[in-house]
């Protein structure tokens, strides 16, 4: 036990973040994807993450792990567009419930939980430096 | 009787350890700032700090009925009995209750105690060194 854990903890937090920042940028790119490779029109995703103990760290220090990645319910936004071969009987095309406004929020709070966690990484790297000049 | 060495060295070295093991716990907290369901952890350290020096850190005593069983965990530390979810931070809608402002500024001066700790262990070594050679070099 010390605090090289530390380091494992913070870099599953990194990893999940960047998952997060990940799925965040694929709703982005696909907010207008009519349709997919299962011919249903694109679902906006979000990421669920579960406390892991690892087996490397003592008693009460977890770590995170990214538990699933899901869909987000709701009804598609619906676009008349008669032309459109995608188009139903009555002209209108179903469009991804992505919410550029929810995604660009999730950004920001990805992003500082991220430095937050370089964070950690930086204050514990120093701490080791000092530990390692004691005596002298 | 504890020897001089012991004396001067281990409460300073005790201080070190529950400052290490809370810097674990902190970091813990702040990977897990999104984590549904996630209650923050923490240890009171005054109280830890005290009941380590009183010798009641190390191992977990266990019962034993017969010769070959064995009484406790060698080297293990039982700092995690002290663990405690902290209260007063709300507790958001996905049930986590992490306060970023809390932890990170709990992170930075615990990290700095530490520092500290590891500069006055540096300045007694450094004591005893003068007081063994008989020189202040």
């Amino acid at each position: 036990m010390s605090l090289f854990s530390v380091f494992n903890v913070a870099s599953s937090g990194l990893t999940a973040q960047s998952y997060r920042l990940n799925v965040v940028a694929s709703n982005l790119a696909n907010a207008n994807s009519a349709t997919s490779s299962n011919g249903q029109p694109y679902r906006a995703r979000e990421v669920v993450f579960a406390a892991q103990p690892q087996s490397s760290n003592p008693a009460g220090v977890d770590g995170v792990a990214v538990a699933g990645v899901i869909e987000k319910p709701g009804p598609f936004k619906l676009v008349y567009q008669p032309g459109n071969p995608l188009a139903d009987a009555q002209g209108y095309v179903k469009m991804p419930n992505v919410n550029p406004v929810d995604e660009l929020v999730n950004m920001i709070s990805a992003s500082r939980a991220y430095q937050a966690n370089v964070n950690v990484m930086e204050t514990t790297k120093t701490l080791l430096q000092k530990t390692l000049t004691l005596g002298a | 009787m504890s020897s001089l060495l012991d004396q001067t060295l281990n409460p300073l070295a005790d201080a070190l350890r529950v400052s290490g093991y809370r810097q674990q716990l902190l970091a813990a907290n702040i990977a897990n700032a999104n984590t549904p369901n996630y209650k923050a952890v923490d240890i009171p350290f005054a109280k830890t700090l005290r009941a380590v020096q009183a010798g009641q850190g190390m191992g977990f005593p266990m019962k034993t009925d017969q010769a070959r069983q064995f009484g406790d965990a060698p080297g293990s530390l039982a700092l995690a009995s002290y663990v405690q979810y902290q209260r007063g931070s709300a507790v958001g809608l996905d049930g986590n209750s992490v306060d970023m402002n809390r932890e990170q500024s709990e992170f930075a001066q615990n990290g700095v105690r530490y520092q500290a700790d590891v500069t006055f262990l540096t300045g007694k070594i450094k004591n005893l060194l003068s007081a063994i050679t008989g020189t202040t070099q």
